[in-house]
Parts: structure tokens; sequence; C-alpha cells
């Protein structure tokens, strides 16, 4: 295995290689802060549907005891 | 519709990158002109190939989209030009460091290759602010289509004309005779251009993934909206496609 020569050259090296996996962390970053977003509308909706649910249940128990009546 | 194959390709992306580091690091030699600085062409060059490649790749699709209106050709050449231009970035700033170690400055503006590529950058610049800046979805994308098909057509006789032109500094080391590497640079190179190719798909794939996502989701909830008083937020104008 060769020796890394930090020299005058290794800092610029360093910092181009740095500079690929700073670009690629903020992507993959940005994914994810939108991926937490979609999981967050995907919360509201089945809070919605859930809601929904329920009150079709509560009018349905409504019209069954209107009928019994 | 865009998430099939992700897993594989995510895993060749890996495998590829960290295998075309380690060539870089570990197997390449030093450069006998240049030295241990040459280390970033195997990353400043494939960054540059991929970007222009992705920015062709976004034409290709505008051609598709105004050809049968498919908006998912719409949202795929977005997506491809909105990651060209992030690995278009790459190579500007590991290009110009490389200048900086090698020639002593950070930016060169008579040389043609670098001047020529900022410009082809700095057209690309303008695609997103020019879809933010129309509301209708349709007119959005057709013209986005045409934009990304006339910036298409430009990079190859861009190209065309940087290789014609008289190089000053920057190298020529790439030919159609297969330039003046050896043998363990070139397969190297090979590998790292591979690996830039592969992320390349891999991150157009997760971001289109993530964006048909979002619309189902949105038009999904719209469709709840639209019988239930639950409060929902109506499409913010957006420079992306917001429907398929």
């Amino acid at each position: 295995m060769p020796a890394l020569p930090l020299d005058d050259a290794g800092p610029y090296v360093a910092a181009a290689y740095l500079v690929f996996v700073a670009l690629i962390l903020i992507y993959v970053a940005i994914m994810a802060s939108k991926l937490v977003r979609i999981a967050r509308q995907l919360g509201e909706l089945t809070e919605l549907l859930d809601r929904r649910r329920r009150r079709d249940g509560e009018l349905d128990a409504e019209a069954e005891e209107a009928v019994s009546r | 519709m865009f998430a099939r194959g992700l897993v594989p390709l995510s895993i060749a992306s890996v495998v590829l990158v960290v295998g075309a580091f380690a060539l870089v690091f570990f197997y390449a030699p030093n450069d006998a002109d240049q030295g241990f600085i040459q280390k970033i062409f195997y990353l400043h060059v494939p960054l540059a190939i991929v970007a222009l490649c992705g920015f062709m790749a976004g034409g290709v699709w505008g051609i598709r989209h105004l050809r049968d209106g498919d908006r998912a050709h719409d949202l795929r050449s977005y997506v491809a030009i909105h990651l060209a231009l992030i690995f278009g970035v790459g190579a500007l700033v590991t290009g110009s460091i490389w200048a900086k170690a090698s020639w002593g400055h950070w930016w060169l503006w008579d040389e043609p290759t670098l001047v020529s590529f900022l410009i082809v950058f700095l057209l690309y610049a303008c695609y997103t602010p020019l879809r933010f800046s129309i509301e209708d979805p349709e007119r959005q994308a057709r013209t986005a289509a045409v934009f990304a098909i006339l910036g298409g057509a430009f990079v190859p006789l861009n190209f065309l004309a940087v290789r014609m032109a008289e190089s000053l500094t920057h190298p020529r080391v790439l030919s159609a005779t297969g330039g003046s590497m050896p043998g363990s640079m070139r397969l190297t190179f090979l590998v790292a251009l591979a690996g830039m190719a592969v992320l390349f798909v891999t991150l157009c794939k997760y971001e289109l993934t993530s964006k048909e996502a979002s619309m189902k989701l949105r038009a999904l909830r719209r469709r709840l909206a639209d019988d239930e008083d639950a409060a929902w937020t109506p499409t913010r104008r957006s420079a992306a496609p917001q429907q398929l």
C-alpha cells in the first residue's frame, strides 16, 4: 500500500474528494427531509381516514338505533 | 413506476464508487508529471462527463415529452437536469481545486474548456427559474422541454468546438485513439466513470420515486378533502412537475 503523500498535494486532493462526499451527503439530507414530509403527510391521511371511519361508524350506530326504535 | 431496480442500483453505486476510490488511492500509480494531485482527475472528469450526459438526457426526455405529451417524461427531464447541475457543481469545484494546485490559479478565463463548461452550467442554471416563472403546468412542461432540447443540442456542439479550439493549459487526456493513459490508470478511470454514471442513475431514480410518492399523496389528499372539511393546502407554485 503506497504511503499517502500528505505534503502540498494532499490537502487539495482531500478537499476535492470531500467536496464530492459533501455534495452527496447534502443531497441525501435533502431527500431525507422530503421523505420525512411524505411520512408526515401519510400520517395525516391515516388520521383523516380513521376519523372518517369513526364518524361513519357512529352514523351507522345511530341509524341502527333509529331503526330498532 | 420509478422504483423498480432501485435496490440493486443502490448496491451497484456503492460498490462501484467505493471500488473506484480504492483503485484511485491503492492501485493507480502517481502521475509522472503531476504526481499525487492527478488523483483529482478520477473524480473531476467523470463528474463533468456524467453532468454533460445528464444535460443531454434531459433533452432526450424533452423530445419524448413533446412527442407524446407524457408528463412522466417531463419529470424525468427535470430530474436529469437537476442532478446534472449538482454533478456540474462538483465538476466545477473539483476542477477549480485541481487548477489551484496545478496551475496556481482557481480559474483561468482564457481556457476554452473551463469557460465552455461554465457557459453550459450557467445556461442550465436558468432552467429551474424558467420553470418556476411559468404557472400553467402544461405550458411549463412544454417550454422546459424546448429549453432542454436546445440546451441538450448545445452540449455536443460545445464539446466539439472546445476539441477544435487550441488548448492553452487544460490537458487533452482522452482521445479517439485511446489517450495517453497507461492500463492501470485507464482501468481506474473507467471504473470511476462507471461508478459516477450508476450513481447518477440511482440518484435520478431516488428523486423520481420521491416525487412520484409526493404526487400520489397529494392526489389522494385532494380526493379525501373533496368530501371532508379537513384543511388541505393547495399545490404551491413549483419549478418541479406537480402531476403525472
